[in-house]
C-alpha cells in the first residue's frame, strides 16, 4: 500500500467514524423531538381550547390546534366564576385544602416514622418494617370501597375527614425517608449530640431535620400530588358538591355535557376549568423539579 | 454521604441498604461499653423508636389493616331480603371466581398490564438513556417535557384525551385528512384498547423515566471512561453497562406500573362519559366493585371483589419480586 492510498483509507475511516457519530447524534435527537411533541401537544391543545367559546371548540376558524378568531378566555373565566354560583373556585379551594393539609400531615407522619425506623433499633422494628414494605404492594384503590363502608357505618362519609384522614397514610414516603435517614444521618453525629446533652427530641428537631430537608421536600411534593390527583376516594365518600375536589367536580361537568344538550353542554367550562386547574401544579412542578429528580433517586437507587 | 443535597449511594451493589444496616446500625453504642450503658441505649431505642413511629402505626392500622380485615369480614356475609344478612363463608369468593363479569374485568386489566407496562418501562428507559448520554440543555428541556404530564392529574389527562379523541373537537380528523386518510375511531370497541394504553403511557412514562434517570445520574463516570478507552460505543455502554447498573430502579418502576395498572379505574371511568356504549360500568374489577356497591347495593359482594383484587395484586407483585430478586435486592 503506498502513502497516498493509505492516507485515503485513513480519511475514509475517519469519515465513516464521523458519519457514525453524526448518525448516532441524529437518531437520539429525533427521538427526543418526537417525544417532546407527543408529551406537550395535548397540553398545548388544552391551552388553546381554554381560549375558545363553546361553538369555537367545534367550529374554530383555525382547527383544534390553533386559536379561534374570537378569543374567549376572559368570557370563559367569567362564566367559570358565575356558573352554579361560582362552585368552580370552591372546588379549586377544596383541592388546595385537601392537598396541603393532607400533604403536611402525611409528610409529618412519614418523616417521623422514617427517622424512627432508621435511627432506633427498637423491639419489633424488623417485623414492623417488613409489614410496611409489604403494604407498598397493597393497591390503595382496593381499600376505597371497604373504607367507605366503614365510614358510612360511623357516619363519617360526606365530611372533609373522609378525604383527609386516609390520605395521611404514606408507606412509600416512610420508606423513602428511612432510606434517606440511614444514608445521611451518621450515628456518630447523633451520639455527639447526646454527649453534648441534647435530648432525643432536640436532636431530631435541631440537628436531624435540617439535614433531612431535601428528602422532606420530595416526600411533601409526592404527597401533595397524590392528594391533588385523588379521584376514586372522594368520588366514593363525598356526595355534597360543595366538598368536591376539582377532579370530581370537573368529571361531573363532563358527564353532564356528554349526556345533556343545549345549555347543559358546558364544554368551554370543562376545557377552561381543566386548564386553570393544572396551572398551579405545573408551575410549582417546574420551579421545584430538582427535588423530584434528587428525591426519587434516593428511592430508586437503593430500592 | 450527602453532597449538596444529593444523596450519593454508599456502594454500587444493588443490595438494598436496609439489609446491611442491622450489622452496622447501633454497633457504635454496643462495642466497648459496659452492660449498663447498653441497657440504657436499648431502653432509649425502644422508647424513642416507638415514639417516632407511633403516629404512622395508628394511621397504618386504622386506614389499612382495619379496612382490609373489615372487607374480608364483610365478604364472608351475604344479604338477601328474605333472610337478612347471614354468614355464608367463602361462597362469595366461589361466586366471584365463576362470575364472568369479574373474570372478564380481571382478564382485561391483566391484558392491559401485559401490554402497557413493558411499553412504558421501555420508553422510559430509552428516554432516560438518551438524556443521560446527551447532557445538553436540549436534553434537560426534553426531560422536563416528558415529565410534565405527571403534573397533570389522571382525571384531567383522561378528560383531555377524551376531547382529543373526539371527531369534532380533536385534531386527528384533520391530521389524517392531510394524508387522505380517515382518522381511526378511537373510542370504538376496536380502538378503545389502544386509546386507553395511549392515555396511560402519556401520563406515566415521564415518572418512570425520572426514576430511571435519577439512578443513572448516580453511576460514577469513570466506569464509562474505561469502557470508552476499550473501544465501546455509546450504544454498547448504554445497553451493557448503564442498563444493568439501573436494574434495581427498573424493577421498582415496573412494580409501580404493575400495581397501578391492575387497579385501573380513573381513565376508563372518565372516558366512559365519552363512550357509554363501549365501556361497560364493570370494565375493570375496581369499576365493578364501585358499580356493585353504588348501583346494585350489593355491599358484601363488592367487598369480595375488592378483597379478591387486592389479593391478586399482592400475589402478582410477590411473584414478580421473586423472579427479579437478583436484580432488585428486594424481598430477600
Amino acid at each position: 500500500m503506498n502513502k497516498t492510498s493509505r492516507r485515503a483509507a485513513n480519511t475514509a475511516r475517519t469519515m465513516t467514524a464521523q458519519h457514525i457519530k453524526t448518525g448516532s447524534r441524529v437518531l437520539p435527537h429525533l427521538i427526543l423531538v418526537i417525544a417532546i411533541i407527543y408529551f406537550l401537544a395535548p397540553v398545548w391543545w388544552l391551552l388553546v381550547a381554554a381560549t375558545k367559546s363553546n361553538s369555537g371548540l367545534f367550529l374554530g376558524s383555525a382547527g383544534p390546534m390553533w386559536f379561534d378568531r374570537t378569543f374567549a378566555l376572559g368570557d370563559n373565566l367569567v362564566q367559570l366564576s358565575t356558573y352554579q354560583s361560582g362552585i368552580y373556585w370552591r372546588w379549586i379551594l377544596n383541592s388546595f385544602f385537601y392537598a396541603l393539609v393532607g400533604g403536611v400531615g402525611a409528610t409529618t407522619i412519614s418523616v417521623m416514622a422514617g427517622y424512627g425506623f432508621a435511627k432506633y433499633k427498637f423491639k419489633g422494628r424488623d417485623v414492623y418494617f417488613n409489614i410496611v414494605l409489604g403494604a407498598l404492594m397493597i393497591p390503595a384503590t382496593a381499600l376505597v370501597i371497604p373504607t367507605f363502608i366503614l365510614m358510612s357505618n360511623i357516619g363519617m362519609t360526606n365530611t372533609v375527614w373522609a378525604v383527609l384522614l386516609p390520605s395521611l397514610l404514606s408507606p412509600f414516603g416512610t420508606y423513602l425517608m428511612r432510606i434517606y435517614c440511614m444514608s445521611s444521618l451518621p450515628d456518630e453525629m447523633m451520639e455527639a449530640a447526646r454527649v453534648d446533652g441534647a435530648g432525643e427530641l432536640r436532636t431530631f428537631l435541631q440537628i436531624s431535620l435540617p439535614i433531612m430537608t431535601p428528602a422532606i421536600t420530595t416526600v411533601f411534593l409526592l404527597s401533595v400530588v397524590g392528594c391533588w390527583n385523588n379521584f376514586f376516594l372522594p368520588q366514593v365518600v363525598l356526595s355534597d358538591p360543595k366538598l368536591f375536589p376539582i377532579t370530581v367536580g370537573l368529571t361531573q361537568w363532563q358527564a353532564r355535557s356528554s349526556a345533556g344538550s343545549g345549555a347543559e353542554q358546558i364544554w368551554n367550562l370543562v376545557t377552561s376549568g381543566a386548564f386553570v386547574s393544572i396551572v398551579p401544579l405545573v408551575i410549582s412542578f417546574l420551579l421545584l423539579q430538582r427535588y423530584w429528580v434528587g428525591g426519587l433517586a434516593a428511592g430508586a437507587v437503593k430500592a | 454521604m450527602t453532597v449538596a443535597g444529593r444523596t450519593v449511594p454508599p456502594s454500587l451493589s444493588s443490595r438494598p441498604l436496609y439489609l446491611a444496616e442491622s450489622e452496622t446500625d447501633m454497633s457504635t453504642n454496643t462495642s466497648k461499653t459496659t452492660r449498663r450503658v447498653t441497657g440504657q441505649a436499648a431502653q432509649r431505642a425502644n422508647l424513642w423508636g416507638w415514639f417516632f413511629t407511633a403516629p404512622f402505626a395508628v394511621v397504618f392500622v386504622v386506614f389499612l389493616i382495619v379496612p382490609m380485615v373489615y372487607a374480608f369480614y364483610v365478604s364472608l356475609y351475604s344479604y338477601t331480603q328474605v333472610r337478612g344478612t347471614v354468614f355464608t363463608g367463602i361462597s362469595n369468593y366461589a361466586r366471584a371466581f365463576k362470575d364472568p363479569i369479574f373474570l372478564q374485568g380481571m382478564g382485561r386489566v391483566l391484558l392491559y398490564t401485559a401490554v402497557m407496562v413493558p411499553i412504558q418501562i421501555i420508553l422510559a428507559l430509552i428516554f432516560a438513556l438518551i438524556i443521560d448520554a446527551m447532557r445538553t440543555k436540549f436534553a434537560a428541556g426534553s426531560r422536563l417535557a416528558i415529565f410534565l404530564p405527571y403534573a397533570v392529574p389522571g382525571v384531567i389527562g383522561a378528560l383531555m384525551w377524551g376531547f382529543l379523541y373526539s371527531k369534532d373537537m380533536g385534531p386527528f380528523a384533520s391530521i389524517f385528512e392531510l394524508f387522505g386518510m380517515q382518522a381511526p375511531a378511537f373510542l370504538s370497541p376496536q380502538g378503545l384498547f389502544g386509546s386507553l394504553v395511549n392515555v396511560v403511557t402519556w401520563q406515566w412514562t415521564g415518572y418512570y423515566m425520572v426514576i430511571i434517570y435519577s439512578a443513572l445520574q448516580s453511576i460514577p463516570h469513570e466506569l464509562y471512561e474505561s469502557a470508552r478507552i476499550d473501544g465501546a460505543s455509546e450504544l454498547q455502554i448504554a445497553l451493557r453497562i448503564k442498563t444493568p447498573m439501573v436494574s434495581s430502579s427498573l424493577v421498582m418502576a415496573t412494580i409501580f406500573a404493575l400495581i397501578g395498572t391492575l387497579q385501573f379505574y380513573t381513565e376508563p371511568m372518565v372516558l366512559r362519559n365519552n363512550a357509554q356504549s363501549v365501556i361497560p360500568p364493570e370494565y375493570t374489577p375496581n369499576m365493578y366493585a364501585y358499580t356493585l356497591a353504588f348501583n346494585y347495593n350489593q355491599v358484601n359482594y363488592s367487598a369480595t371483589v375488592s378483597f379478591a383484587l387486592g389479593l391478586i395484586v399482592v400475589i402478582i407483585s410477590v411473584i414478580f419480586m421473586r423472579i427479579t430478586r437478583k436484580q432488585s435486592g428486594l424481598g430477600e
